[in-house]
């Protein structure tokens, strides 16, 4: 997702946007609206930020359960008996290696290895799949898929505008989602899925996430999004449920080290330069941007996406320089207060021979180094629920 | 809407001035502490600097904007919050109290004069604040 649109630029106060009516809206608008979130644009959609603050609502996520609206990211589906063959194509991880109730993190590459984008892959059935994609790059990742590969015997749908898509995330989500739902959830796995229904809406109910804490990514008819909305949020309040925006999202990720496309990753960028090695699965065979990514695992990707913290008191924002005894050595990707870890940290490309953790490094802010060192990653200790 | 005290003399970029003897105390507004939300750094020019009208001397960020601090008006730095340093927060808790930037002695006393009333302010923030 581009966070970019989120970082304002250094012009005084204003941060009241005017209205844009070519910003799109999920179907839980008017009920951020009327919970009295702050809505900013964010890849072409009119989001909510924050509803009581940031820093609150990301420790209401780390200590008990939080609500996030991410129905403006997109869902495409693809089936017949081409489906497998066509996504092997199209992206880095073995697609043949999903089981039914499954899901996999995967990347669409360029023949270049440059990431179009980053997706979570759900094997639905045999011959059919579901990807989800960054709100961002819908129109780009659709023309990408329906052209890059010839898709024989199976049959592409976007599905973004008819699915709504809920986050519930924390160490108390199972708790909120469990009672609500018309299974046992406690039973389905880190990275699969089940199907079901939550407060009497059907659900594709995903044990997935995006903030290093255990929960469920619930994947609706758009037209049910709100009454499932307000069942998790009115029915949660012992567990201490509260809705929570795409600021501390944001933080969220950036604690676990999660790579947020458009500010870590981009068509620039490879899978190995950004640590994303692991979903690349050259011994499956033919896949766009394999050879280009290949030559970088021989030669050794000249820059690596690494963790940073601040050792002296600034905050690093994307794009700032990162500089070693006076040169250039890389730029920071993102960068912010870490709530829960009561730090100022960063994730960064730097050239390869300074990646090391315990490298002592700088950043320029604002003209003026500050000193920053290599941390191991994630930042905080990842909770999701694994086996 | 936003507290804004009537004893206050402010600025269109949302800081406050307040008059104490000779000098003035400076801070950013319950307005700008909301627009910016949760601040978690500042950084401040130190004790003897001088700062011009207008012109930036200092940085607040929150989790999501870095934002430049205008000077309401011409003179040197006396004093400068240090507890911001460590507990950023204080400016969205108490941004007319203990979440105060700066004390400048001014080059010219009558700059006061030309700062917004409580009144005036107010009025501009009704008419959107920017």
């Amino acid at each position: 997702m581009p966070g970019s649109a989120l970082d304002r630029p250094r012009a005084g106060w204003s941060t009241g946007s005017p209205v844009d009516t070519s910003l799109k809206r999920t179907p839980l608008f008017s009920a951020h609206v009327k919970a009295g979130a702050r809505m900013v644009p964010f890849g072409g959609w009119e989001m909510p930020v924050q509803y009581r603050g940031i820093v609150e609502e990301h420790r209401t996520v780390r200590a008990a359960v939080g609500c996030f609206d991410v129905s403006h990211m997109g869902e495409f589906e693809i089936e017949g008996p081409g489906a497998l063959a066509t996504l092997q194509t199209l992206t880095t991880n073995d697609v043949a290696a999903l089981e039914i109730g499954q899901v996999q993190y995967s990347l669409l590459c360029r023949p270049d290895g440059g990431i179009v984008d980053d997706l979570t892959l759900y094997r639905l059935a045999t011959d059919r799949f579901m990807l989800t994609v960054n709100a961002g790059n819908i129109d780009k990742d659709w023309s990408h898929v329906t052209t890059a590969a010839p898709a024989e015997g199976a049959r592409w749908r976007d599905v973004s505008t008819s699915t709504g898509l809920i986050a519930v995330q924390g160490p108390r989500a199972e708790a909120v989602v469990g009672r609500l739902a018309d299974q046992d959830v406690a039973r389905i796995g880190y990275y699969r899925f089940a199907r079901g229904k939550v407060a009497g809406v059907a659900a594709l109910i995903s044990r997935t996430g995006y903030t290093g804490e255990d929960g469920f990514e619930l994947y609706v008819a758009a037209g049910d999004a709100e009454q499932l909305w307000n069942a998790l949020l009115g029915q949660g309040a012992a567990e201490g449920v509260a809705p929570i925006g795409l600021g501390a999202r944001d933080t969220l990720r950036l604690e676990m080290r999660y790579a947020l496309y458009g500010n870590d990753i981009d068509e620039t960028t490879n899978p190995l330069e950004a640590g994303l090695g692991w979903v690349v699965k050259p011994a499956k065979g033919e896949f766009l941007g394999r050879a280009a990514i290949e030559r970088v695992r021989a030669a050794g990707p000249g820059r690596k996406l690494i963790g940073l913290e601040m050792t002296e008191r600034a905050v690093a924002r994307h794009g700032y320089p990162v500089v070693k005894e006076g040169a250039a050595i890389g730029v920071v990707t993102s960068g912010s207060y870490g709530p829960s870890v009561d730090r100022y940290i960063a994730m960064a490309y730097v050239a390869t021979p300074h990646a090391a953790v315990g490298t002592d490094v700088g950043v320029e802010v604002r003209g003026q180094v500050r000193a920053a060192r290599v941390v191991k990653t994630p930042f905080h200790p990842s909770r999701v629920k694994k086996g | 809407m936003s507290n804004v005290p009537g004893d206050l003399k402010y600025t269109r970029d949302h800081e406050w001035a307040r008059q104490e003897g000779g000098r003035m105390r400076v801070g950013i507004t319950a307005y700008a502490q909301e627009q910016l939300g949760d601040v978690v750094f500042v950084e401040l020019p130190k004790v003897g600097a001088r700062v011009t009208a207008k012109q930036a001397f200092g940085v607040v960020e929150s989790v999501k904007a870095v934002s430049d601090l205008f000077a309401p008006v011409t003179g040197e730095v006396v004093e400068a919050n240090a507890d911001l340093a460590h507990k950023p927060e204080i400016v969205n808790q108490d941004p007319y109290g203990k979440g105060w930037m700066i004390v400048v002695t001014p080059a010219d006393a009558k700059q006061w004069e030309q700062l917004l009333s409580a009144a005036q302010y107010e009025e501009f923030l009704a008419q959107g604040g920017h």
